[in-house]
């Protein structure tokens, strides 16, 4: 099979539904000639024109709100953030409009908005470039949040997202656009509310999130080498989240931690933790365990960066300490 | 096509020009629904059926009654907390409003909004709402919409002095003016924002000159004379549908009420004022004036007049009668699809 960059295979989702569909339009900042800071539209432009990759003013929560009204009207926005922390001038358009229009509307409004950016500590990026703020979106009822981290998934959600009648936040971690990997030559999607399971093992099972995956995966060998079997799970999508999934595997491995590189407290593996203790009490044999990130805003110099987010030693080192429990 | 007359302001003299007979009866019959309606839900709201909040729009009847009377069901307005005058005159009917406010299933929302969301897509009324300011980007949007899908529908804002000095105000005009959207922004500047005077929040009260700012065309109206209103809306629209770009409104007019009904009305304007207005009511002069031309004899206004508040009393029995929702829905359309 072929093998693509996650940022191609993501492109070529976008560039199959535009064509398909002539109500689709991109705003965002440099996405028309310039084709997008992070590649996201090289060469669309000349093929739809303006009107649909329409360069924006530096007006985040004036697109967003915009694109609310357009998304109510009969079109089908895909909103290119380029950085997701830009997303952050624009939570009241997305919280108190995009999120509850369908249920104030008792559903005669539908809310076909994708809401893409780059998420992720990494490259020296600092504090107003590196955030992920994708547990804030799963807090609030209304929205779904997808993570990729493989170029089929990349490619496959995207297209989920933008066929969405939900607003949709899609996270492209930066660390991981120019990972390559097979993608098939034909149309295929990828459901929402699906996990993959990336790699099997029997004695711990580890739910990664975004560039944790790859970090998890990275360490998993070393580990069969003292002796630990890994299974790793990737929810694909936070919300939904694929629970079910999850208890399958600490049915069979009995051990579980969650491994993200954003902040601890009311984020995805607080919710992961506790759905499972509700649901699978019984099959724990440890307490479930979390590593994330230090909770604090990103610094800039690599030793300093290094220091905020978790490491493959440090993520062997959980799993040891899991496993040794 | 090129957006002309840049913040060009004129107050329209329009009572001049001539309306025909049925255009103005129904103005005149438009402007007393929403009257009579928010005096009953004003009576209603005394009364402890209405247990959220109920922004009442007397005194600024004419503004949505002029703009709507030019609009179609497939154009799209989107309006603010005070928003009944918004969904009446878009077609919403008095008793899915009525129904709304005292939080029953038949209303225009299914209970789920009251005054502050009141939703009718179907005729294009898109919501009220709870927050002052995102419907002048929404309605940006809608303007994005009709272009790309190459119709002749439009977008409308309506939103009070209070948002112009909200961001949404700045990024929303700036975008309708460079795309050339086919919105139309209508300002009703009833001189506070809750108890706040325009004078203390802006230093340029001047709403229809900041279009200029932007290169758009900028017009101030009589807000309580609704030929004047008709007549700038009409013109902002045909250009908007044939491809002019935005216009942005601003009436000048009063709310008579207090901001939301069991407030106080006192410390913030004074009974002279109140009183200056309400001999400017918009509906009794408009009235004189029908009768004045020839349009309608008083005993056709007395006819409107008995219709309406038979409307009303049918739309307060309507939301009286009416059941309440199932507790069981109000889940429901979190998402477009089940959960
Ligand atoms: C973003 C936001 N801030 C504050 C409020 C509270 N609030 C409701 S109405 C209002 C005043 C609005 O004044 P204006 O826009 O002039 O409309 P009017 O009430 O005069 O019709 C305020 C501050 C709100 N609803 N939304
Ligand atoms: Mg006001």
């Amino acid at each position: 099979m072929r093998e693509l960059t996650f940022t191609a295979a993501a492109h070529e989702g976008l560039a199959e539904e535009m064509a398909s569909d002539p109500t689709i339009f991109v705003v965002g900042e440099g996405i028309g000639r310039r084709g997008g800071n992070f590649n996201t539209t090289t060469g669309l432009y000349d093929l739809y024109g303006p009107e649909r990759l329409r360069d924006t003013p530096i007006c985040e929560r004036g697109f967003v709100g915009l694109c609310v009204g357009a998304a109510m009207t009969g079109t089908r926005p895909v909103v290119d953030f380029m950085f997701i922390d830009f997303i952050l001038d624009a939570m009241g358009e997305l919280i108190n409009q995009a999120a509850k229009m369908q249920y104030m509307s008792s559903g005669r409004l539908k809310m076909p908005l994708v809401l893409r950016g780059c998420i992720g500590v990494g490259g020296a990026s600092a504090t107003h470039h590196s955030g992920s703020y994708a547990s804030i979106f799963v807090h609030l009822p209304g929205f779904r949040v997808v993570i990729p981290t493989t170029p089929y998934d990349a490619k496959g959600l995207l297209k989920t997202s933008i066929r969405s009648d939900d607003p949709v936040l899609f996270l492209e971690h930066k660390s991981l656009l120019n990972t390559k990997g097979p993608v098939p030559e034909g149309e295929y999607t990828v459901p929402f509310g699906q996990a993959s399971v990336c790699r099997q093992g029997t004695d711990v099972t580890v739910v990664a999130i975004a560039l944790m995956v790859k970090k998890t995966l990275e360490v998993c060998e070393q580990l069969v080498q003292e002796g630990i079997s890994v299974e790793v799970i990737d929810p694909r999508t936070v919300a939904p989240l694929d629970i079910d999934t999850i208890i399958e595997s600490v049915h069979k491995t009995g051990r579980l931690l969650i491994v993200d590189e954003t902040f601890a407290p009311c984020a995805i593996g607080a919710e992961v933790a506790a759905q499972v203790m509700d649901r699978a009490f019984d099959d724990l044999d440890a307490p479930v365990r979390r590593l994330n990130g230090v909770q604090t805003p990103v610094p800039y110099s690599a030793p300093l960066e290094a220091a905020v987010v978790p490491q493959p030693p440090a993520i062997a080192q959980a799993i040891r300490d899991v496993v040794a429990e | 096509m090129k957006s002309k007359a840049t913040g060009q302001k004129s107050v329209a003299q329009a009572t001049n020009t001539r309306l025909d007979r049925r255009t103005s009866l129904a103005l005149y019959r438009q402007m007393l629904v929403i009257r009579r309606c928010e005096e009953q839900l004003a009576r209603s709201y005394q009364a402890g059926f209405i247990p959220g909040a109920c922004h009442t729009y007397i005194g600024q009847e004419a503004v949505a009654t002029g703009v709507c009377a030019h609009l179609r069901p497939d154009d799209a307005v989107f309006s603010t907390h005070r928003g009944h005058g918004h969904a009446l005159a878009k077609g919403v009917s008095v008793r899915r409003v009525i129904a709304e406010l005292f939080g029953k299933a038949t209303g225009c929302s299914a209970g789920r909004g009251g005054s502050m969301h009141l939703f009718a897509p179907e005729v294009g009324m898109m919501g009220t709402s709870g927050i002052v300011a995102p419907c002048i980007l929404q309605a940006t949007g809608a303007g994005y919409s009709f272009k790309l899908l190459k119709t002749d529908r439009v977008g409308v804002a309506f939103f009070g002095d209070g948002a112009v000095n909200n961001g949404a105000f700045h990024e929303g005009l700036n975008m309708a003016a460079v795309w050339e959207l086919p919105t139309l922004f209508v300002c009703e500047n009833n001189m506070y924002a809750t108890e706040v005077p325009f004078a203390s929040a802006t230093r340029n009260q001047d709403v229809a000159s900041r279009a200029a700012v932007y290169g758009l065309p900028g017009v101030a109206v009589d807000g309580n004379d609704v030929i004047a209103v008709y007549k700038a809306a009409g013109e902002a629209i045909s250009r908007a549908r044939a491809g002019g770009g935005p216009t942005l409104i601003e009436c000048k007019t009063y709310r008579t009420r207090p901001h939301a009904e069991g407030m106080r009305d006192a410390g913030y304007r004074t009974v002279e004022e109140i009183e200056a207005w309400k001999a400017r009511d918009p509906i009794p002069h408009f009235r004189a004036h029908v009768m004045a031309t020839g349009m309608a004899s008083e005993d056709e206004c007395d006819q409107i007049d008995a219709e309406v508040k038979t409307l009303i009393e049918d739309g307060l029995q309507f939301a009286m009668d009416s059941p309440w929702p199932d507790p069981a829905t109000a889940l429901d359309h979190v998402y477009s699809t089940g959960k």
